[in-house]
């Protein structure tokens, strides 16, 4: 085997091949960078019905009324309770509202979890506001124990500039408790069921 | 003349299987990639084979067999283990399809043996690393085909999760290893395709024989340059996402666990960002090649040249902004579909643009229907027509009621099963003979295409109406009032099965009557480079570089 010499080609080619490479370790990290920048997404525009945050309610409210449904889950491995106190609201778009949801550990330990939420329909996200959220804070329950936890929100006015949001009288707001602190990752728990199933 | 090449010459090139495995030649490793395209495609092909003999009749046929078979058991046990291996073969057919035969035919066979020849280039800018490039494959393979027969979800074999793996059935849905190794076999074929994307891209900058201006390039050239942009814009997305689905299942990270504030619909913009490209990437160079079929049977140079090549490079640019049409379903508010359903309609207008030149370059040529050209014929029809039901597609509230549907299945079968196999198909009889110096039997190829458009026809055309019955895509089983079409998708499936055996006894058949093919078998009509060589070609070809007037 002999070695190419180094000719003014060569380098030529380096320079096309390094500035290639570079497009594909730019686009990597652009691959995660969207990860944070999803993020953000989300968060600003209330994209996938995520909720927004606000200090205080508007002060004026307007006329339209509309329906909150609340829905509650429990991933599978929390061995807890968990239901909203009211099935459904009637509410003043623009006014701040209370609701109530109960949580109730079953089990004979001490558990921690926290809540994931959205709403539904996703469209609906940038105009649901929280004050408080029982989710924005892990929640600790003794065995046995029961709390009720509120969640204030209020309807964005804007809502009704917004004539995608003409026909939508009905935002369901869902919550699903996860437990934290538990070796819940997906392979371990994987692992276990594959054993059981080989034996 | 004082170059590598000629020392190259004096000392000869090694011979057996080193002449392979050690290969730094283009032509040779053109030629790996193309036996490696046809073996993966005769597996891709079997599976889906499979796939038609079970969805032919109602009810679940073979694949409780199938899977007391291969996994054992008893087969009345193996409902459930049938019905993954269903999912997995799905999954596997369209992994192997589109990683493992469409690309690699197309890119590394088809690109590897003509852009040097076609732009007066003696060889690849780097040849050891084109070497690479292929070697890379079969060991991505094999990792595939392995992850078929390793556990996936618990208690079932293989990855079940289609070829866009969303997560979460990729992650908590299948635990076991088999989804790693198709991860890592993703991994492994999209870093060979990165260098030989980066090959590419300086061979064709950098190598073009003198006068050979960007613009003067043959259109395949162009398509392959466009080709490989889209790989090295995309392929590092994707790489980057499965990078996370893979730390996600084994590290404890949670880009896409929604528990942890992850979130699953993040993966489908990342997989679509990579995936909408990776189509075009599928089909540009079937353009390509389609260009120089239509255009020396015409006897006419291809209509509106600039016109062709700009396409091209605006359906790759465009390529890039449509992605979420692949999920409208995922609750995007109004606006947001709407911008999606107009930039994907506006595809249309330079795909148009190609498919009307393409007609305008036959218009009033002295046409010639020798088999490629009946293969670029056929390719221009049957992507017309998948290109109308993409029309159809692209609409949001169509979508709504087509999603996931048979109609889908049959839209992008049209336009790669039928588009890019057509092409490659065609391509397969045009440069034949210049690969190989043998000319193929022209009463066979004729055979070859006739009985596979009939079969492809048959298989696809019958699944629009199921689609907009509403049969759902990937399910073992469907109910009664779907029998009539599906029997009749199977029966395709079969005559386009027996479609590859003739070609593949052509191809025998022309190694074993060794009529000689001849410089130049297509006459005037053949201008591009690799025509004026001998066939085959030198094993080193363009030591005095042409010069292109």
């Amino acid at each position: 085997m002999q070695r190419r010499p180094v000719t003014p080609d060569s380098a030529k080619n380096r320079k096309v091949a390094i500035l290639s490479a570079l497009l594909v370790a730019s686009m990597v990290g652009l691959a995660y960078a969207s990860v944070p920048l999803y993020r953000i997404f989300c968060q600003v525009t209330g994209f996938g019905g995520t909720t927004q945050r606000a200090e205080a309610a508007p002060e004026k409210t307007a006329e339209r009324h509309m329906t909150i449904r609340f829905d509650a889950n429990t991933a599978p491995s929390l061995p807890w309770i968990f239901e909203p106190v009211q099935r459904s609201l009637d509410v003043k778009v623009g006014a701040e509202n209370f609701a109530y949801y109960r949580a109730t550990n079953t089990s004979d330990h001490t558990i921690t979890g926290s809540a994931v939420f959205n709403v539904a329909p996703d469209t609906a996200g940038a105009y649901f506001n929280k004050i408080e959220c029982f989710c924005f804070t892990e929640q600790t329950l003794k065995p046995g124990q029961s709390v009720e936890m509120p969640v204030s929100f209020f309807i964005d006015p804007a809502i009704m500039d917004d004539h995608g949001m003409d026909k939508v009288l009905t935002i369901t707001l869902s919550y699903t408790f996860y437990p934290v602190d538990k070796p819940d990752s997906v392979s371990s728990s994987g692992k276990t069921s594959t054993e059981t199933n080989l034996n | 003349m004082a170059h590598a090449a000629t020392a190259h010459d004096d000392h000869g090139h090694p011979t057996g299987w080193r002449r392979y495995v050690y290969s730094t030649n283009h032509k040779d490793i053109g030629t790996m990639y193309l036996w490696f395209a046809i073996f993966a495609g005769i597996i891709g092909g079997i599976l889906s084979i499979m796939m038609r003999i079970e969805l032919a009749e109602p009810g679940i046929q073979i694949f409780h067999g199938l899977a007391a078979m291969v996994y054992g058991g008893e087969a009345d046990a193996s409902i459930d283990a049938g019905k993954h291996m269903f999912n997995v073969f799905v999954t596997a057919h369209g992994l192997l399809m589109i990683f493992f035969m469409v690309m690699p035919a197309m890119i590394g066979g088809y690109g590897n043996w003509f852009v040097p020849l076609m732009i007066g280039a003696p060889d690849m800018a780097f040849p050891r690393m084109n070497n690479i490039s292929f070697w890379l494959l079969p060991p991505a393979l094999g990792l595939l085909l392995i992850s078929m027969f390793v556990e996936g979800p618990a208690g079932a074999h293989g990855v079940g999760g289609g070829w866009t793996i969303y997560p979460p059935l990729s992650t908590t849905g299948q635990p076991g290893p088999a989804m790693d190794f198709a991860i890592l076999s993703i991994h492994i074929a999209g870093a060979s395709s990165i260098l030989g994307a980066i090959n590419f891209i300086t061979t064709i900058f950098n190598m073009r024989a003198p006068g050979m201006t960007l613009h003067k390039m043959p259109l395949f050239v162009w398509s392959i340059l466009v080709t490989v942009f889209l790989l090295l814009l995309s392929l590092p997305v994707l790489a980057g996402a499965i990078t996370m689905l893979l730390t996600d299942r084994n590290f404890g990270t949670s880009f896409f666990v929604a528990s942890k504030g992850g979130d699953p619909v993040l993966f489908q913009h990342l997989f679509w960002f990579f995936g909408h490209p990776e189509v075009y990437i599928l089909i540009l160079p079937g353009f390509g090649i389609v260009s120089q079929i239509v255009s020396t049977f015409s006897r006419k140079p291809v209509f509106g040249y600039l016109g062709m090549a700009y396409a091209m490079v605006a359906i790759g640019v465009v390529g890039f902004v449509v992605w979420a049409h692949h999920m409208y379903t995922v609750g995007m508010d109004a606006d947001t579909q709407a911008y999606f359903v107009a930039a994907t309609m506006i595809i249309a207008v330079p795909t148009g643009v190609k498919i009307f030149s393409w007609i305008a370059t036959m218009w009033g040529g002295s046409i010639e229907f020798r088999t490629p050209m009946l293969w670029a014929i056929g390719f221009i029809f049957l992507f017309t027509v998948g290109g109308v039901t993409g029309v159809v597609l692209a609409n949001a509230g169509a979508d709504r009621s087509l999603h996931d549907t048979y109609y889908v299945v049959a839209h992008f079968h049209y336009v790669l099963s039928l588009g890019a196999v057509f092409a490659i198909f065609g391509a397969w009889y045009y440069w034949f003979p210049k690969i190989t110096g043998y000319m193929y039997s022209e009463a066979i190829g004729k055979a070859h295409f006739w009985i596979q458009f009939i079969g492809v026809n048959l298989i696809f055309f019958p699944q629009h109406f199921l689609g907009l019955a509403g049969m759902p895509r990937r399910y073992i089983d469907y109910p009664e009032v779907y029998a009539g079409w599906n029997m009749v998708s199977s029966i395709g499936s079969y005559i386009s099965a027996f479609s590859v055996l003739i070609f593949l006894y052509g191809v025998f058949q022309a190694f074993a009557r060794k009529q000689k093919a001849g410089d130049n078998p297509w006459g005037a009509g053949a201008t591009t480079l690799e025509w004026t060589l001998s066939s085959p070609p030198p094993f080193h070809q363009f030591n005095t570089l042409p010069v292109i007037r």
